[in-house]
C-alpha cells in the first residue's frame, strides 16, 4: 500500500526527472566530446601547418639530423632525441623519489610532520617553470659543472659500456642537467598522487600482511604497490607528459644546440625548446612550417608514449590476473 | 538577489570603462603610428617615442617581435613601419612595394669569460674567430690565438662556444662578418639570422648569451654592444680590414659607418661588416626601418616620416645614453632625400 502511494505521487516527478536526466546526459556528453573535438582540431591544424615540411622532406624529416635555416634543410631527429632522453632522465630520478615520499608520508613519518611535508611538496608544484629554469641556470648548472660532471668524467667516463654517456667537457649545461631539473619539477605531481593512493589502501590488507609477519618492504612490494599499481602508473605518466612538453626550464639549461651526441653532458635541443626559441624569427615559410611540424611530432610522441603506458598497464593487469 | 544587485552596476561600470578605454585607444591610433620588428632597436625607439609624444603629441607604438616578424607585418600592411637588423635587397623591396633606410648603428662584440683576462685584453682576428665558432680551434692556448696575443696568460682549457638559439639580426651580422673573412665559414654554416652552428650552446636573446658566457668558464659568445656596456662584460678587440685591432666603441662604429659606401648602395642595402677605414670596427651593424612606398594611409605615413626625421636629427642624446650610435650627418641627409623621393 505504501509503495503504491509513493509511486503514484512520484509519476510526474519521474517524467520531469527523465527530461532533466536526458539534458544532464547531453551536457556531460557534450563536454566530453568537446575535448575530443579540440584534440582532433589541434592535431589537424598542426598537421596542416606542417604540411610544407612533410611534403618537402617526407619521412626524412623524422630521421634527419640537419637543422640548417640557411640551406633550408630541417630534420626533427635531434629535438625528438633530446626530448625523450631528458624526460627519461627525469623519470629515473622522479619515480623512486616520489614513491619514497608517498610511502614515508603514509606509513613511516610521525603524524605531526605529514601535513607540513605534504604542503611543502604541493608548493613545489606551484613554482612556475621559469623559476626552475633560472635556478637551473644560475645555481644548479654551475654546481653540476664544477662538482658533479668532473666526477662523472673521472669515474664513469672511461667505463667501456656507459663511458660514452659521461664523457665530454663538464660545462654544466646539457641533457643531464636538464633531465635532473625536469625530475625535480615532476616529483610533486607523482608524489602527491602516490600519497593519496597509498592512503587509500585498506588498512585491513596491510594489517593482514603484518599479521603474517611481513616486513615493511614486503608490505610495500606485495600489498601496497600491486593494489595501487594502475594509479601509480597513471601518476608517472602525468609527470612524463609534463616533462615531455616542458619548455622554459629546459630552454635555460639544455643548451639549445642541434647537435647529436651520445654524452649526456653535452648540449642538445628539445622539441618544445626549439619551437619557443626559433618561432619568432622563423623568416621563411618552410622554416615556420618545420617548427609547426615539430609541434605535431611532439603531439605524436606524447600519444605514442601514453599508448605504451596503457598497453603496459593492460599487460600488468593480465599478468596479475586482475580484470578491472 | 543582493549579490546581483551589486554585480550588475559593477559590470556596467566595467563595460563603461572598457568603452571609454577603447575610445581613447582609437583616438590614439588615429593620431599615433605603429611599428613592429627588431628587438635590438626597441630601447632607443621607445625612448624616442616617449620624448616625441611629449613634444609633438604623436604616439609611437612599437612592438619588438623580432626582425622576421617586423618584415612580415609591414608586408601585410598591419603596421606603419617595420624594423629589421638585416637589410632587404632592392629586388625584394620593389616586389613588395617597400622602402628602407637605417636609423641607428650598433656593434656585435665577442665577449669572453676567462679567469685572469680583463675586458679588452684579448685580441682576435676574423679567421681565428671563425675557426673558434666552427669548433676548429678548440683550446685557448691554441697557437693561432697565442701568436696574436703575446704575453696574455691564456689557459689550456677547452673553449666553450655560446651562440644565439633564436633567429636574430645579431647572428646575421656576426655570421655575415665571419663569411666575409673566412672562406671555410662561408662554404660551411654561411650567413643568416640563424645558421646550423657546428658547435657550442645556444642562449635565447642577448641576455641568454650574456648569462651563458657569465656562467661558463672559458667561454666565448657575441652580444650587442649595449649589453657589453651595461653588463660590464669582457669584450675583445677584433682586427679590421686594415689590419688594426679595434676596440668596440661609439667612435669605431661611426668610423665604420662613415667608411661604408652608402652613396652607391641602392635602397641602403648595405651590411657594414668588415668596413674599410683605419679605425673602423669590423662587426658594425645597423637597424633598418621599412615603410610602404605608397602607403594606404597617407596621414599616418607622414607622421612616421616626421618621427624618423626628428629621431635622426634630434634623437642623438637618447641614443647615446642607451649606448647606440647615431648616424653620421651626411648619411642622415641622404636618408631624408631618399624618403622625400620615394615615399609618396
Amino acid at each position: 500500500m505504501r509503495d503504491e502511494a509513493v509511486s503514484e505521487g512520484a509519476a510526474p516527478v519521474a517524467v520531469r526527472g527523465t527530461v532533466v536526466d536526458r539534458l544532464y546526459g547531453l551536457t556531460t556528453a557534450g563536454a566530453a566530446w568537446l575535448v575530443l573535438a579540440l584534440l582532433a582540431g589541434a592535431a589537424v591544424s598542426m598537421l596542416w601547418g606542417g604540411r610544407q615540411a612533410f611534403e618537402t622532406f617526407g619521412l626524412g624529416f623524422i630521421t634527419s639530423r640537419d637543422w640548417n635555416p640557411v640551406e633550408l634543410k630541417f630534420g626533427a631527429f635531434v629535438p625528438i632525441y633530446g626530448t625523450l632522453v631528458t624526460s627519461a632522465i627525469a623519470l629515473v630520478i622522479a619515480i623512486p623519489v616520489s614513491i619514497g615520499i608517498g610511502l614515508f608520508l603514509t606509513d613511516i613519518a610521525p603524524r605531526w610532520i605529514r601535513g607540513p611535508i605534504a604542503i611543502a611538496i604541493e608548493l613545489l608544484a606551484a613554482i612556475p617553470s621559469i623559476i626552475y629554469g633560472m635556478w637551473g641556470l644560475f645555481v644548479f648548472a654551475p654546481f653540476m659543472g664544477a662538482h658533479v660532471e668532473p666526477w662523472l668524467n673521472d669515474h664513469l667516463g672511461n667505463n667501456a659500456i656507459i663511458g660514452p654517456l659521461f664523457s665530454g667537457p663538464p660545462i654544466g649545461i646539457g641533457m643531464l642537467t636538464a633531465g635532473i631539473v625536469l625530475g625535480i619539477m615532476i616529483i610533486p605531481f607523482i608524489s602527491s598522487v602516490a600519497r593519496d593512493v597509498f592512503n587509500a589502501v585498506p588498512p585491513a590488507l596491510k594489517e593482514a600482511a603484518v599479521a603474517l609477519g611481513s616486513t615493511r618492504w614486503e608490505i610495500l612490494s606485495r600489498v601496497t604497490l600491486p593494489y595501487t599499481r594502475s594509479a601509480i602508473v597513471g601518476a608517472i605518466f602525468l609527470g612524463l607528459g609534463r616533462a615531455l612538453g616542458e619548455t622554459m626550464a629546459v630552454t635555460f639549461v639544455l643548451g639549445n644546440a642541434h647537435d647529436l651526441s651520445a654524452s649526456l653532458l653535452m648540449p642538445s635541443n628539445s622539441i618544445a625548446a626549439a619551437i619557443a626559441n626559433e618561432f619568432t624569427e622563423a623568416d621563411t615559410d618552410l622554416y615556420r612550417s618545420s617548427l609547426i611540424a615539430l609541434a605535431f611530432l611532439l603531439f605524436v610522441v606524447t600519444l605514442i608514449v601514453l599508448a605504451i603506458a596503457k598497453l603496459m598497464l593492460v599487460r600488468m593487469d593480465r599478468a596479475f590476473g586482475r580484470t578491472h | 538577489m543582493t549579490k546581483f544587485s551589486i554585480i550588475i552596476p559593477l559590470a556596467a561600470l566595467a563595460l563603461a570603462g572598457c568603452q571609454s578605454n577603447s575610445g581613447n585607444g582609437n583616438q590614439a591610433a588615429s593620431g599615433g603610428i605603429t611599428g613592429a620588428g627588431s628587438t635590438f632597436v626597441y630601447p632607443v625607439l621607445s625612448a624616442w617615442s616617449a620624448d616625441y609624444s611629449q613634444s609633438n603629441g604623436t604616439k609611437v607604438n612599437y612592438q619588438s617581435i623580432g626582425s622576421g616578424g617586423g618584415i612580415a607585418q609591414i608586408k601585410a600592411g598591419t603596421v606603419d613601419f617595420g624594423a629589421s637588423d638585416k637589410p632587404l635587397d632592392p629586388k625584394e623591396l620593389a616586389s613588395s612595394g617597400l622602402v628602407q633606410f637605417p636609423v641607428v648603428i650598433g656593434g656585435v662584440v665577442p665577449v669572453v669569460n676567462i679567469a685572469g683576462i680583463d675586458a679588452g685584453k684579448l685580441k682576435l682576428t676574423g679567421p681565428v674567430l671563425a675557426d673558434i665558432f666552427a669548433g676548429k680551434v678548440k683550446k685557448w692556448n691554441d697557437p693561432a690565438i697565442v701568436s696574436i696575443n703575446p704575453g696574455v696568460p691564456l689557459p689550456g682549457a677547452d673553449i666553450a662556444v655560446v651562440h644565439r638559439s633564436d633567429g636574430s639580426g645579431t647572428s646575421f651580422n656576426f655570421t655575415h662578418y665571419l663569411s666575409q673573412v673566412s672562406p671555410t665559414w662561408k662554404s660551411g654554416p654561411g650567413e643568416g639570422t640563424s645558421v646550423q652552428w657546428p658547435t657550442g650552446v645556444g642562449g635565447k636573446g642577448n641576455e641568454g648569451v650574456a648569462a651563458y658566457v657569465r656562467q661558463l668558464p672559458n667561454s666565448i659568445g657575441y652580444v650587442e654592444y649595449a649589453y657589453v656596456v651595461q653588463n660590464h662584460m669582457h669584450w675583445t678587440s677584433v682586427q679590421n680590414a686594415s689590419g688594426k685591432f679595434v676596440a668596440p666603441r661609439a667612435a669605431s662604429f661611426q668610423a665604420a659607418a662613415a667608411g661604408a659606401d652608402w652613396t652607391h648602395a641602392q635602397d641602403f642595402d648595405l651590411v657594414m661588416t668588415n668596413a674599410s677605414g683605419a679605425d673602423a670596427y669590423p662587426i658594425t651593424a645597423s637597424t633598418f626601418v621599412l615603410m610602404h612606398r605608397q602607403p594606404r594611409d597617407k596621414g599616418r605615413s607622414d607622421a612616421a616620416i616626421a618621427f624618423f626625421k626628428w629621431a635622426l636629427e634630434k634623437g642623438q642624446p637618447q641614443a647615446q645614453k642607451l649606448d647606440y650610435v647615431p648616424l653620421p650627418s651626411p648619411l642622415v641627409q641622404q636618408i631624408e632625400t631618399y624618403m622625400g623621393q620615394n615615399i609618396k
